[in-house]
């Protein structure tokens, strides 16, 4: 609609010319849906699948101090696999536990928080709504500072407990290590996983649950064969929204982690940094990926079969 | 178990989650207006100095320009490029048309650090374009365009497409139809998706901290603000600041919105 404007804005072809040309286009709507989507293929094709394919492609090559070699070698994914790349390799490990913790502990504060929502909450549902979405939408950078403010040696918690007199020394195991990472992501995620879980739940016909309630099944069993189920795939969903991200995540960690709590996204900005081997940075990352890719397949094979058979059973 | 019980629990569960989410934030601003280079309990006194020093800090003035900059442009290109999407999505039926709305719903799920560095690598080793705020535009205008797309396509969904049809039956032309019909009905969703979209580039580091030459986004000054301790309690009034910027512009987007979409099914439009 918007594109026929742009051809008439556009030098204008003679009047039967431009008949013809009218009427090839109101024949098609095909391809006038094909022109409003152009400019976001377009996008996407420049902007993300063509640097995929190079990080992809840069990975099999080498850097030769300020030079890159692109004669393809494995070399890179060689020494992940060597002795010297064991550092990546607990890296990766680390990085893919400390996610899957934040993920749990999100999943399952949130779990709640979306039940009462979708079925506890009846008058100011769009207060609610908002009011949790808020801090998502806020600066990630900030709520990373904020628990840096709170987990700090001198800060909230422990300045906090001397100043009551519970403690008499700061407690040393709050900030800069991996149980710091863990607590921010739990933070700053949360929403991710609320909203896909209140939209599943939300959707749940009402009358299933008068019916299990009417056929003697009391809350429990009502809750862990009818709604436990049905949510699934909104917790699923919120599963993998809050674990994909966060494996790679680098300001968290930067923030909050100090040495011990590094994770995997440090060390591939520092090797496209200061360590300046971009091609080591991108076997890197394509490793990362792939580690990701293949935890999600196996949670989905793990969970799959059985979700399937209970809501058709 | 006693519903009535249960019911309690979790209300006082919902209400805990609430404050587990707001007060680490809240304390941003609390310990701004503290008159001590330390972020501590107690708090000493109330002071204005740490806003003071703000105002006359001119590296912060320049970043804080340039993210408002970098905002704009990508909110702007962002909505045009997701609105002419989601009117292609939502208007016609064509074969894979799933496959492109999760094709460009990729951005999204991908770690931002891979799209970071796959983005320095495009710039620097293929175009060899030097690093600027358009960098940064360019790799925003990316995640923006999905995140525009999705509110967009839930406006244009929820009103009637007959509407359309009738403008055109009673002899508007398209471009026309556009202006007097499509257009005004979807006013809500470009609002919500230009604030958005500036708020996601306003906000957003890790793409920035990638692409960025000698001209620093706010997040990116603020981040260099952090990793020094000296200057973390001055760098908690410009915190403070952004927070609430954006809980006004974020309250008032997710207001407009959910208010269009409950007129709609109201029947009001």
């Amino acid at each position: 609609m918007a594109a026929t404007g742009a051809i008439d804005s556009g030098g204008r072809p003679g009047a039967s010319g431009w008949d013809s040309l009218r009427r090839f286009w109101r024949r098609r709507p095909g391809l006038r849906a094909l022109v409003l989507l152009s400019p976001a293929l377009i996008i996407l094709l420049v902007m993300m699948v063509a640097p995929l394919l190079l990080t992809v492609a840069l990975s099999f090559a080498t850097q030769n101090g300020f030079q890159i070699d692109r004669t393809p070698t494995l070399a890179n994914y060689a020494m992940l696999f060597s002795p010297e790349g064991n550092l990546y390799r607990i890296l990766i490990v680390k990085s893919l536990w400390v996610s899957f913790t934040a993920t749990v502990a999100v999943v399952v504060l949130a779990y709640p928080m979306a039940y009462y929502l979708a079925f506890r909450v009846h008058r100011r549902k769009l207060l609610w709504i908002i009011l949790i979405t808020v801090p998502f939408w806020t600066s990630y950078l900030l709520r990373v500072f904020a628990w840096k403010v709170i987990l700090g040696f001198n800060g909230a918690i422990n300045s906090g407990l001397i100043w009551t007199g519970v403690i008499d020394k700061p407690l040393e195991f709050l900030l800069y290590n991996p149980t710091a990472v863990t607590i921010t992501l739990a933070h700053a995620w949360a929403a991710y996983a609320i909203l896909p879980i209140y939209v599943s739940l939300e959707k749940i016909d009402r009358s299933l649950l008068e019916a299990a309630t009417d056929l003697g099944d009391g809350p429990l069993r009502r809750f862990l064969r009818i709604t436990l189920p049905l949510s699934l795939p909104g917790t699923i969903a919120a599963t993998l929204l809050v674990f994909i991200p966060t494996v790679g995540d680098y300001l968290t960690p930067s923030l909050v982690g100090g040495t011990s709590g590094i994770m995997v996204g440090n060390s591939i900005a520092t090797l496209y940094g200061k360590a300046n081997n971009g091609p080591m940075g991108a076997a890197l990352s394509i490793a990362m990926m792939l580690a990701i890719t293949l935890v999600v397949c196996a949670f989905l094979v793990l969970i799959g079969p059985k979700r399937l058979r209970r809501q058709a059973g | 178990m006693h519903s009535k019980a249960i019911s309690r629990l979790l209300t006082a569960f919902a209400l805990a989650y609430l404050a587990f989410l707001y007060i680490p934030v809240l304390l941003l601003p609390l310990f701004s207006f503290n008159d001590n280079i330390y972020i501590t309990f107690p708090l000493k006194g109330f002071t204005l100095k740490w806003y003071e020093a703000m105002v006359a800090a001119q590296p912060l003035i320049d970043s804080l320009v340039a993210s408002v900059q970098v905002g704009f442009a990508v909110s702007v290109v962002s909505t045009v490029i997701g609105m002419l999407a989601a009117m292609g999505l939502t208007r016609y039926q064509f074969p894979g048309k799933g496959l492109i709305t999760s094709t460009i719903m990729l951005p999204l799920v991908i770690p931002y650090i891979i799209l970071g560095i796959s983005l320095l690598s495009l710039a620097r080793q293929v175009l060899d374009i030097d690093l600027s705020l358009w960098t940064i535009v360019a790799a925003h205008v990316l995640v923006c365009v999905p995140l525009s797309m999705l509110v967009l396509i839930a406006r244009m969904e929820g009103f009637d497409k007959s509407l359309e049809e009738a403008s055109l039956d009673l002899g508007e032309g398209a471009w026309r139809t556009f202006w007097r019909v499509t257009f005004p009905l979807a006013v809500p969703g470009i609002v919500s998706s230009f604030l958005l979209c500036f708020s996601t580039s306003f906000d957003e580091f890790v793409l920035a901290f990638f692409l960025s030459g000698n001209q620093p986004t706010l997040p990116i000054y603020m981040y260099s603000l952090l990793r020094f301790p000296a200057k973390v309690a001055g760098a908690l009034a410009l915190a403070s600041c952004i927070l609430m910027g954006s809980i006004i512009l974020i309250v008032f987007a997710e207001w407009y919105r959910r208010r269009g979409i409950q007129s709609q099914q109201e029947g009001l439009i």
